[in-house]
């Protein structure tokens, strides 16, 4: 009977770690889905850069008042995770607190745990405030609807709950301590659940140790839902956004891809040597689609991109065209993709992993062609994106299937493209008048 | 005035056996467009003063492809492209300064990939330069304390980072440069961008163009500086909407330098 609470740890940490795999497993396989592009290129950038955006925050700094409150529960949440090894160890070899023997030093982590707990329920009131109360703009538009908006609550009250876990733990242990209790040797230091102690006085020791072992309890079973939750959540950020700025386009941001596709078919219409009837070269399976209809159309960082996304919605707020009242908002493309992605990855479940078409595409479907074609390509969203995603890149591979696979450009846009194939210009004036303006008054 | 301008072709230049310090690309807009147009003069006025080797394509220019690229159309650009590099490589051009940030972005980005390799500067850049080399002297003249502002065009800024160079011009015309909240690598777009000047905008509760020079007016600036032919387009149409041309002029940091100096 003794070993019931170790075995049941056991159990608990086996599920808990052994569906979180499986599901990442999955998030791989998505991300996979995606085209080929090759990001393997500067990796001494790429670490640097995923060093100052993702471990510094440092493109969270422009807002600083979300900014301090985001340290606060992302510190919180990195160094409170230092206190999960020795729940850890205390729970698989039924010891209580085995880090004691450090002492002093002991003592100081803990008062550091507390204090950062502390501070991250401080954070995560006033995100709800923000979100619930004060309301502000870019928690509240259209796409934020439904799950989305009810998510990002969970999220602040899945953390508050595991922090007052917590700290409702460490109070009990203080408390019986004090009390010479049992196996509650002095050990730890206790700034903040100190305060919440003196409320177990009159109790019997009994039941404070009872509230003791269910508050431990409480929280490492919390800190396990909450680690499954991340797949079906917004919050996956917490892990992605290392790789999703790790494998970030370096490039200047006005720097648009030239498709491979379209190069070489351009080099044979330029050869003068090119030979019109030669047969074509030897059909390579399904020639690629122009541009991208679909998640499958993307490359995979844009896929990882779209589960990266926390939707926070600075890229929307900065966007001319979603300010401005347009339909356009640079987080919904994100959005969008993942919940396509997400539908695939059912079809793929249900169908032992084979893709069966379901009438659906990302294109009309989840993202309208009003959508993209609103956009200014001005970048606002991509400098915006404190991980570095760039909703413009899926806008503009999407723009590229409409205008290449099925000429469905706006009119003025088919009569400026004409123009510039006519005349060189995107007007129709005739190119030997480009010099004209010299002798004009 | 305009007899005084002396605009030699890569043609003419190469006849001569001549090769020219820098190319200067026009652009369709400095082409074509009436507003533009004045812009073109304005730097060409300048670097004739400053007594530059510079030559245009004149009639070999064709558009970069910009438009089309970014409106989806990438075989369009790349066609237009690799016409460019041709033309270009015959010449054997090594530097091309312009003054369109479309222009500038997609020649010095994405043309490399494609064959052609140049160095390529936006015309704030290259006036910058002359100035610092001592090449070009900058009196502020009628712009002395005149409340300036600075639109920043995307494609110049947040796209490739440059800042700097436009407002150091403007300083050097002794005016007071003030600037919109959102500006730099916060700029909001005047709208133009994405193709979007050629088409008809979404339905919405505004426009952006509207929402930008809203803001510059904001700034109680006389003028508004801008950088690039199709932000000048917007922001004059949205000075217009306001009806504050009594108050508020749009004009090109180039055409500030020009007027300083009533060349």
């Amino acid at each position: 009977m003794q070993y019931l609470g170790q075995v049941l740890f056991l159990l608990l940490l086996v599920a808990g770690f052994g569906f979180f795999i499986k599901n990442i497993k999955k998030l791989i396989r998505n991300i996979k889905l995606g085209r080929d592009i090759n990001r393997s290129d500067n990796p001494k950038e790429r670490w640097r850069n995923m060093i100052r955006v993702a471990l510094g925050q440092s493109k969270m700094v422009k807002r600083p008042i979300p900014a301090i409150l985001h340290i606060f529960v992302y510190a919180g949440f990195v160094i409170i995770n230092i206190e999960m090894l020795e729940i850890i160890v205390d729970g698989l070899f039924g010891t209580h607190r085995a880090f004691k023997f450090l002492g002093g030093t002991y003592d100081v982590l803990i008062g550091i745990f507390e204090i950062l707990a502390f501070l991250v329920i401080f954070g995560v009131v006033v995100f709800w405030i923000r979100r619930n109360i004060i309301k502000l703009k870019r928690f509240n538009q259209p796409e934020m609807e439904g799950w989305a908006k009810r998510d990002a609550n969970n999220i602040i009250y899945i953390e508050s709950v595991l922090m007052c876990f917590f700290l409702i733990m460490n109070a009990a242990d203080y408390y019986l301590q004090t009390q010479n209790y049992g196996h509650y040797v002095q050990a730890g230091s206790f700034p903040i659940s100190g305060f919440i102690a003196p409320l177990f006085e009159g109790m019997n020791n009994e039941t404070v140790a009872f509230v003791d072992r269910f508050a431990w309890w409480a929280h490492i079973i919390g800190v396990m839902f909450f680690m499954n939750y991340l797949y079906y959540s917004k919050h996956l950020h917490i892990f992605l956004a290392f790789p999703n700025t790790y494998f970030a386009n370096l490039k200047p941001q006005g720097e648009f891809n030239n498709l491979e596709s379209v190069k070489n078919e351009v080099k044979l219409m330029m050869d003068p040597n090119a030979d019109p009837f030669a047969a074509p070269a030897e059909a390579q399976g399904e020639p690629e689609k122009f541009g991208a209809q679909d998640v499958m159309d993307l490359n995979w960082v844009q896929l990882l991109n779209a589960y990266s996304c926390t939707e926070c919605g600075r890229c929307t707020s900065s966007c001319p065209q979603n300010t401005t009242g347009k339909k356009l908002s640079p987080r919904k493309i994100m959005m969008s993709t993942r919940d396509r992605l997400e539908d695939v990855s059912k079809i793929l479940d249900a169908n032992g992993g084979k893709f069966v078409d379901d009438g659906k595409t990302l294109l009309n479907d989840y993202i309208t062609a009003e959508e993209l074609w609103a956009c200014n390509t001005c970048n606002a969203c991509v400098e915006e994106c404190p991980i570095d995603i760039s909703p413009l890149s899926i806008i503009m591979d999407m723009r590229r299937f409409l205008v290449m696979e099925q000429s469905a450009a706006p009119i003025e846009l088919n009569n400026m493209m004409q123009n510039i194939e006519n005349n060189g210009a995107p007007w129709q004036y005739n190119q030997m008048d480009r010099l004209n303006w010299k002798d004009e008054n | 005035m305009s007899q005084n301008l002396v605009v030699p072709t890569m043609a003419e230049m190469m006849a001569r056996g001549e090769t020219p310090e820098v190319l200067f690309w026009v652009g369709c807009s400095g082409s074509f467009d009436d507003r533009a147009k004045k812009i073109t003069k304005a730097f060409v006025k300048i670097l004739n003063k400053a007594n530059v080797s510079f030559a245009v394509l004149g009639t070999e220019e064709g558009c970069t492809g910009d438009p089309a690229k970014r409106a989806g159309n990438e075989f369009a650009f790349q066609m237009q492209a690799m016409m460019n590099i041709q033309v270009l490589d015959g010449y054997e051009v090594k530097k091309i300064v312009t003054a369109c940030p479309h222009c500038f972005n997609t020649l010095k980005n994405e043309y490399p990939d494609l064959g052609g390799k140049y160095e390529v500067v936006h015309h704030t850049e290259f006036l910058k330069s002359l100035l610092d080399d001592g090449r070009l002297t900058i009196e502020g003249g009628q712009f002395k304390g005149k409340r300036i502002t600075f639109h920043d065009p995307c494609y110049l800024g947040r796209a490739n980072q440059v800042y700097e160079a436009p407002r150091q011009l403007i300083e050097k015309l002794d005016a007071e440069l003030v600037e919109m909240k959102r500006s730099r690598a916060n700029g909001f777009c005047c709208g133009a961008g994405g193709a979007q000047l050629f088409k008809e905008p979404e339905h919405g509760d505004k426009e952006v163009h509207v929402e930008r020079t809203e803001e510059a007016i904001g700034t109680n600036a006389e003028i508004i500086a801008a950088g690039c032919p199709f932000c000048n387009t917007m922001l004059t149409d949205g000075v217009k909407f306001k009806e504050k041309e009594s108050q508020v002029k749009v004009l090109d940091v180039a055409e500030l330098i020009a007027n300083a100096e009533d060349l």
